[in-house]
């Protein structure tokens, strides 16, 4: 099965950056863009804002579904704070709808580009890329179901 | 709006001018910092003790006969005596270098409490306490199956002591409480506590962190027992702290740590301990952070209290009158005896978006549970924003501060 209509991890993470570069590295605006893209996140049922789906390690709550649709792997997610959910939307833009072995394999170069790190600090950025592992494991634990 | 503080004898560019930090510009803004309940920064003079002990008297202390040792070591037991006199201790005996507030009542737990608390005793902590201030006793509970209890506050954050009075029983041993709340700036009376905890037998272990920067402390006339508190709260070098304990409990406590420095005499089979207050220092202290602290007792002096308490407590008014009319800011912690803390949540935002964005235009401030999660559990918000405030803090920073959670409120209305 292929998601046609959507463009590539790589096309996506080019857009973004493209986005980003209008900000001019400024921090407020940029926060201000991450946190406007939270609010248009759509909102996780409660139901799944649960421990299982609790992603450990970040400074605010974070919380992880997927459904799986032949091998594309669609994500959900949601945080109880602003710039954290806006944070998982972009991730959910590059990887959501993505083939599994893509999201195994995927660059996501943007975050360096973007200059994520230096914004979101120490803390945050470990969040990040918590939630980022968190992802290419439920791929790779996909991927192993696939074979088995 | 509230009339601005006017201040016409504390000349405060001056004393910034001794604070290299506060010179700098963050993401491109001048910086403000109003995180001092988590850390104040150093004045030049503190900075100057720290690199020159590096640079000229650096060696370990109380063994060495060489120059070098002599002069580090009598430069440490210099600060031991500023302190002793700071706080207006009897002797330098009470004294004990340690790394911070939090090590300090681990000690006391470690050892007083290890001792002397017993299967089915009590201990009462508040429901303010620190987290270093709970999790001790709570240890120490466990271990020796005894009972920790709480003084409940009112929705000011105020502590109800009418509740003491039962709580204390023949049973209580210790008594742990904060002089001062780091999150809703409360200064709890306690000298009434004290006096309160002795009528029934119980010594009385005071979190003095958030106490010793703003308010004077006499540890005869409080006559606490014993009394907590960290260098780098009060313009001095972090990974150093103080525990004072009286003499005649000090000497009756067994060793926390072994090793060097609290030993007299080691065969293999046998160790004699050092005296007060070696006896509870093993190991190399940190030397340069004792010696440099010296300069901040000195800055504080210079300052005086008087001076320092005035100052905050108009830029606490100040910037609390100002919050207060804004809308969707509610403030945590109103009790009318406060230190220059300001805890707000923003309704409809978390508390960590709101520090970033105030971060974004060069103003930190604390956001979370304070390191008091039982409080904030208790206030059912999920965090907090904090400002505290220090001597060198303006009141055009406040004016600044509070533009911008105006304009983040606004931006998120």
């Amino acid at each position: 099965m292929q998601n046609a209509t959507l463009p590539t991890i790589s096309a996506i993470q080019e857009e973004i950056i493209r986005e980003f570069q209008t900000l001019e590295h400024d921090r407020e605006r940029m926060l201000t863009y991450i946190m406007d893209l939270g609010d248009r996140l759509e909102p996780m049922d409660a139901l799944f804002k649960n421990e299982h789906n609790t992603i450990r390690g970040c400074i605010s709550k974070v919380w992880l579904t997927y459904t799986r649709k032949g091998d594309l792997l669609f994500f959900e997610g949601d945080s109880n704070t602003a710039i954290t959910k806006g944070l998982i939307s972009l991730l959910l833009r590059v990887l959501s709808g993505q083939k599994i072995e893509d999201i195994i394999h995927a660059n996501l170069y943007f975050v360096g580009k973007i200059g994520m790190t230096q914004l979101l600090g120490f803390q945050r950025s470990n969040g990040f890329a918590n939630m980022l592992k968190e992802m290419k494991l439920i791929a790779i634990a996909q991927k192993t179901k696939q074979k088995a | 709006m509230p009339a601005a503080p006017a201040h016409s004898t504390l000349d405060i560019q001056k004393i910034r001018t001794q604070f290299p930090a506060l010179q700098q510009t963050v993401h491109g803004k001048p910086l403000i910092y109003l995180d001092n309940a988590a850390t104040t920064q150093k004045p030049q003079a503190v900075l100057d003790a720290l690199t020159h002990y590096y640079q000229y008297d650096n060696a370990n202390v109380h063994r060495g006969v060489h120059t070098l040792a002599e002069r580090a070591t009598f430069a440490l037991e210099a600060t031991r005596r500023s302190v002793q006199q700071f706080i207006r201790a009897t002797d330098t005996a009470e004294i004990i270098f340690t790394s911070g507030t939090t090590a300090s009542i681990n000690l006391v737990a470690a050892t007083y409490g290890q001792t002397q608390v017993q299967a089915g005793d009590e201990i009462i902590i508040s429901h303010m306490e620190h987290h270093a201030n709970i999790v001790p006793w709570q240890m120490l509970c466990q271990a020796k199956r005894a009972v920790l209890k709480v003084i409940p506050i009112n929705k000011k954050g105020r502590l109800m002591l009418s509740t003491l009075a039962n709580l204390l029983t023949s049973k209580t041993k210790i008594v742990a409480i904060g002089y001062v709340s780091n999150v809703l700036g409360t200064i709890n009376p306690l000298k009434e506590i004290i006096q309160q905890a002795h009528t029934q037998g119980a010594i009385v272990v005071v979190d003095g962190a958030q106490a010793v920067p703003h308010l004077p402390i006499d540890v005869q006339e409080l006559d606490c027992d014993f009394l907590a508190f960290s260098a780098h709260k009060a313009y001095g070098p972090t990974g150093v702290g103080v525990l004072y304990g009286k003499k005649a409990l000090l000497e009756d406590m067994p060793p926390y740590q072994g090793g060097g420095e609290m030993t007299q005499q080691v065969t293999l089979s046998h160790t004699t301990y050092n005296d007060l207050p070696y006896r509870f220092e093993a190991g190399t202290p940190n030397i340069a952070g004792i010696i440099a602290w010296q300069e901040a007792l000195n800055f504080i002096k210079q300052v005086g209290y008087k001076t320092l308490m005035a100052h905050e407590n108009k830029l606490l008014n100040y910037a609390a009158d100002l919050l207060s009319s804004l809308k969707k800011i509610r403030i945590i912690g109103t009790a009318p005896n406060k230190i220059g803390v300001l805890s707000f949540v923003v309704e409809g935002m978390h508390h960590l978006d709101v520090g970033m964005l105030l971060d974004a235009n060069g103003i930190a401030v604390r956001t979370g549970h304070g390191c008091a999660q039982p409080l904030i559990d208790l206030l059912k918000i999920e965090g907090i924003v904090r400002a505290s405030f220090a001597i060198y803090n303006t009141k055009e920073e406040v004016e600044q501060f509070v533009t911008e959670v105006t304009r983040i409120v606004q931006k998120k209305a």
